[in-house]
């Protein structure tokens, strides 16, 4: 089990953790930047000055319990439905590969793919807002034709890690999906 | 290729013995399902497993040796094992031992007819027996197209569900039952049964019955020739109470049917119906309740007539509005008379019926308010054919513009092709150059000119009776889109997915547990629920009505033309 840093496309911190379970089963986590107590204090000090301007105002109290309101409702779906703390692939030789996602709140959301399904995995060039960058993706086997790519799943969407984080991931995956293609012939 | 095999969780402390389950051979997979004990006899063994075979239709067989030593590991009993391997010829024999309390087991596999003796590495994934045997796996949308047996190959996971799903007569016998052969499986945990589901499930059979035969006498009264009169179909197919009540009523039909459902989903949609139509119903009562208590009754229906006066009111203030020089704008004063003068008069033969019925609204109210019993979205189509009702003359004002305005429309643009020397070829569809007399061209100028003149007086009262009369369509869509949901939404499914999650699964997740060196690698198979948004996508109850055909585009255009728009426009209607 091995942690190295490296940065995301944004600039930010990221870490990832490769752990090999067994000769055919690997596991890479991307660790995403944790919530800021700065950036959490500036808001809700935001939206209560805001609200207290409000209320001098308009000299209604419903002002300021409903922003306390929105406040607590706002932090919880944010940490339940937006803020991702880490996102893993578990690749298991023959089974398939499983994406991981896990919210700041606990909550993780999994997608399993079979083997069957999985063409490759391969590095991609997009464009996302003003910049150009690279992200990882699984392909899918269009099961009527053989060459085709029926889907595109993007993998750690959230933390977005450079190129170099990304060739350690691919080449990871490569040495297990590898195993597949030799394995048929010694059985 | 790496050998994966499934073991249930509920057999890691069975005592030693052999396993029986199937081999997939083309993912290298095998699916155990239970544990047979010694002592057994292995000709009653094969017996037992190609019967069930046959019912099944499982190919179950003999896969390996399970031992389970409290002690260390006795010799004997492994080459006894081995032994096994050679009376239940399977290719590959796998064993598993299990010594203590140990978590780690040694998994090997014998191969007697393989050409290279090279040891493949094994992958123990532990699953709960219960609740793979209990779900339903929701295939991802691409792959529900193709339904062919072929395509079961490429989804290794339906293969394992599958199994575990149909081997139910295998879970019958335990090995506390006094027969030839002990199984330990999911049942050995102890029988979990429910007293309440079991005397429903008894007393729903007769319950079926009597419902089929009520309904059957009801719909033979629906279908009979005296409801079938002109203006009594007529009213009829307007009325969206009518709708409804045939809907729900077939809903019934559905569920007291006395077929049993041929599999799942029909299952799963009877059950939907069936609490849909309860909740439906409750939520009916209830405010029936609320309605009939402290007399609302009566205060609604003192209210109802001033409400109607109020609204024929405003409509003459409009009219007189209208008549006179509305926003600034001049009309034309002879025609702005007749048309105001000829909707006053409407209005006020309006008034006068409403005021004839005064006396009995609330009779009729009271009656028609205990129709709210048979369920919320029937009275919620009651209040909106009331509206329809009350708003009638919007309505015939709105057609009397609509249609005003559409001759008047067509006139002039046939006019002035006229004005250009051109003519409508009706057996061509096309416009063609047509040389006129000069009487025709003159006569055609003068009406052209005097049409083009009333036209700002007709288009205004188009307009606001066109507006007037999308306001009551508003109302009244948002009425049928709240009764539309509460009858296609499929609450059992939700509930089911709140509190039996397993139930309906999107796929599987994998968890590693702790690893030993040499030992083959752990994992725990977990049911991956279907989202909320998923299960209402795949449950929906179908529904009567559907949402306007017409774009934004076409829509605008009919109003500009002055066709009559019919927005909500249910399914078996014929297009206008």
């Amino acid at each position: 089990m091995e942690e190295r840093r490296y940065r995301s496309a944004s600039g930010a911190p990221i870490a990832l953790r490769r752990r090999q379970h067994s000769a055919s089963c690997r596991e890479l986590a991307v660790r995403c930047p944790r919530l800021q107590l700065r950036s959490l204090s500036a808001t809700t000090s935001a939206v209560w000055l805001a609200a207290y301007g409000l209320f001098v105002l308009s000299e209604n109290s419903m002002v300021l319990s409903a922003a306390i309101f929105i406040t607590l409702i706002g932090l919880i779906i944010y940490l339940h439905f937006v803020k991702i703390d880490q996102e893993s692939l578990l690749v298991i030789g023959s089974l398939g590969i499983q994406v991981t996602s896990c919210y700041a709140s606990g909550k993780e959301s999994t997608a399993f793919i079979e083997m069957g399904r999985v063409k490759d995995v391969v590095i991609n060039e997009a464009i996302h807002m003003q910049k150009v960058i690279y992200y990882l993706c699984i392909l899918l086997q269009d099961p009527g034709d053989p060459q085709g790519v029926s889907e595109v799943v993007p993998l750690f969407q959230s933390s977005k890690p450079r190129l170099d984080c990304l060739i350690e991931v691919y080449k990871s995956c490569q040495e297990i999906l590898e195993q597949r293609k030799t394995a048929p012939q010694s059985s | 290729m790496v050998l994966k095999v499934f073991f249930p969780s509920c057999c890691s402390s069975a005592e030693s013995g052999i396993l029986i389950g199937r081999w997939l051979s083309e993912q290298s997979s095998a699916v155990i399902l239970a544990v047979v004990h010694f002592p057994f006899i292995p000709v009653q063994v094969k017996q037992y497993l190609s019967e069930v075979q046959r019912v099944t239709k499982v190919s179950v067989s003999v896969l390996g040796s399970w031992s389970n030593s409290k002690q260390e590991k006795e010799e004997s009993l492994s080459e006894f094992l081995e032994d096994l391997g050679t009376i239940f010829s399977h290719e590959p024999w796998i064993q598993i031992s299990k010594e203590g309390d140990s978590k780690f087991w040694s998994c090997s596999t014998l191969q007697k007819h393989s050409n290279n003796p090279k040891k493949e590495e094994i992958i123990l994934v532990y699953y709960d027996q219960r609740k793979v045997m209990l779900s339903h796996l929701h295939p991802p949308l691409d792959t529900t197209t193709s339904s062919d047996p072929e395509a079961e190959d490429a989804s290794k996971l339906s293969a394992i569900f599958d199994t575990v799903a149909r081997s139910k007569i295998l879970f019958m016998t335990d090995r506390y039952d006094d027969g030839p052969i002990k199984l330990t499986h999911w049942q050995s945990e102890g029988v979990e049964a429910s007293i309440i589901v079991e005397l429903m499930k008894q007393a729903s059979v007769p319950a079926c019955m009597l419902l089929a035969f009520l309904l059957s006498l009801i719909s033979g009264v629906c279908r009979s020739r005296v409801l079938k009169f002109w203006p009594l179909s007529f009213l009829w197919s307007k009325l969206s109470t009518c709708e409804q009540l045939g809907h729900r009523l077939q809903h019934l039909q559905v569920i007291s049917s006395n077929k049993k459902a041929q599999n799942q989903t029909q299952l799963v949609r009877k059950a939907n119906i069936f609490v849909s139509l309860l909740i439906d119903v409750a939520l009916g009562i209830l405010l029936m309740s609320w309605i009939y208590r402290k007399n609302r009754i009566g205060h609604l229906a003192d209210t109802l007539i001033p409400a109607a006066d109020h609204v024929a009111e405003e409509l003459q203030d409009l009219l007189q509005w209208l008549m006179g020089a509305p926003a600034g704008l001049k009309m034309n004063r002879a025609l702005d008379q007749v048309l105001g003068r000829f909707f006053l008069y409407h209005i006020h033969l309006w008034i006068s019926y409403i005021h004839l019925m005064s006396p009995f609204i609330e009779m009729i109210l009271w009656y028609v308010g205990l129709s709210a019993c048979l369920g919320l979205t029937v009275a919620l189509c009651i209040l909106s054919d009331i509206i329809a009702l009350l708003t009638f003359h919007i309505y015939c004002f709105y057609v009397y513009g609509a249609r005003l305005y559409c001759l008047k429309i067509y006139g002039l643009s046939s006019l002035w092709r006229l004005f250009r020397g051109k003519k409508w070829n009706v057996l061509r569809q096309r416009v063609d150059s047509c040389s006129y007399d000069l009487d025709q061209l003159f006569i055609g100028t003068l009406l052209f000119t005097i049409l083009l003149f009333l036209l700002p007086t007709t288009a205004l009262y188009y307009l606001v009776f066109t507006l007037l009369r999308l306001l009551v369509v508003v109302v009244q869509g948002l009425i049928h889109l709240l009764v539309d949901l509460i009858d296609s939404l499929p609450l059992y499914s939700i509930i089911l997915r709140l509190c039996r999650s397993y139930r309906l699964a999107a796929g599987v997740k994998f968890r590693v547990l702790e690893q030993q060196d040499g030992k083959p690698l752990r994992l725990l198979m977990q049911i991956n629920p279907l989202s909320y948004g998923s299960v209402v996508q795949t449950y929906r109850l179908p529904t009567y009505s559907c949402y306007p055909k017409d774009s934004w585009t076409s829509l605008c255009k009919k109003l500009f033309l002055g066709e009559l728009i019919y927005p909500w426009k249910h399914k078996g209607e014929k297009q206008d």
